[in-house]
């Protein structure tokens, strides 16, 4: 009986490890996001709640040197002018390490930001701490959040449309068909795409 | 008759790998690349064959891909006698090829094989090249026939080793 015992305590103590192990994986559609506070190119802290009168929020994980995220710079922008004045404001963030990717420091940041006109915050994800939190992979990666009573709901994961290299070719924008849906209240048709990006280097 | 299976084995294994037809070549005086839709590299990941195959996604201005790229080239050296085929499968940008992925591979001396994917709705199909692929560069699928693994990571050589031992000697 105490063998019995012992080899059940084992196994819950083995199976325990073997979840806790488990990498995390990030936000899926549905679950609520987390807020943070984070530096600006301006100097300034930013997050999400100082949007008081925002609806939901166009949160990309983005980088200067990632051609995948240089080739949306202008869709990103274009994004953040149609969207925020509907409610869905773009919130970009770089959460690469510039120890490991010096094109991404800091100071780097504030020059890409001003030679392209963001007109959007473009947030430095200092110590690499948010990005895991929502499970971004890579730049850039769009989430798509609805503000709720509960907090900020995620509503679309994924690609900003199904064309990187020509925007004159793409045929689906799936970002603003998802904000689209949520402005008019009906459902997103394609919550979660993938598309491929440079690795976060953390 | 065991002759006459291997001879029918390698001629269809031969007939097989010609089922790759490129959409376009891009070539310079010194290199040529074959570039493809996903539709037409598919094969390359179903084939049923006795070689290992160590496909890896990357493009010359990916750093942690161009880091690890002499660790495939290494492989593909070692294990060229094994039957193992190591595949670089670039997402270089179409208007980068002539510009920098031939440049490139002339000035690194690339061995192994080199191929283009040049098929931007990537939500079609990277999910079928893996479903845990987030899309993110670099990665590797390593393979024989059924006997099949994905990784989204950077490699060094003695782990990309490991992993194509394991399948190699399955």
């Amino acid at each position: 009986m105490k063998t019995i015992k012992f080899v059940l305590t084992a196994l819950v103590l083995v199976t325990t490890f073997a979840f806790t192990e488990k990498p995390v994986e990030g936000y899926k559609v549905g679950d609520v996001a987390t807020d943070f506070k984070l530096k600006n190119v301006d100097g300034k802290m930013v997050s999400l709640k100082d949007y008081k009168d925002a609806k939901g929020y166009i949160v990309i994980f983005t980088c200067n040197h990632c051609p995948f995220a240089k080739a949306y710079e202008d869709r990103i922008i274009a994004l953040d002018k149609k969207y925020k004045k509907l409610g869905y404001p773009v919130i970009a963030i770089n959460p690469n390490n510039p120890e490991v990717q010096p094109d991404d420091s800091y100071d780097l940041m504030k020059v890409r930001a001003k030679e392209k006109g963001f007109t959007f915050p473009y947030l430095f994800d200092e110590g690499q701490k948010i990005y895991p939190q929502y499970g971004a992979t890579k730049t850039p990666h769009v989430f798509v959040l609805q503000k709720t009573v509960k907090g900020n709901v995620v509503k679309y994961i994924g690609a900003i449309d199904d064309n990187h290299s020509d925007e004159e070719a793409v045929k689906v924008k799936y970002v603003e068909n998802a904000v689209d849906a949520l402005l008019e209240g009906k459902e997103i048709e394609v919550n979660s795409t993938k598309a491929i990006g440079c690795s976060i280097k953390s | 008759m065991k002759k006459a299976v291997i001879v029918f084995l390698v001629f269809t294994g031969f007939l097989y790998s010609q089922d790759l037809k490129p959409v376009k070549t891009y070539k310079n005086e010194n290199r040529e690349v074959a570039s493809f839709d996903y539709e037409h590299l598919a094969p390359l990941f179903e084939q049923d064959d006795d070689v290992t195959y160590v496909i890896n996604f990357w493009a010359t201005w990916c750093l942690p891909c161009v880091k690890e790229l002499p660790y495939f080239e290494k492989l593909n050296e070692v294990y060229k006698d094994k039957n193992v085929k190591v595949i670089l499968v670039s997402l270089d940008f179409p208007k980068k090829i002539e510009s920098q992925l031939l440049p490139f591979l002339e000035r690194k001396k690339i061995q192994s094989t080199v191929y283009v994917l040049d098929d931007p709705d990537a939500n079609s199909w990277i999910e079928k090249v893996n479903k845990d692929w987030s899309g993110a560069i670099p990665a590797t699928v390593i393979y024989k026939g059924k006997n099949k693994k994905f990784f989204e990571q950077s490699f060094t050589y003695e782990e990309l080793e490991k992993e194509l031992l394991l399948i190699l000697n399955n």
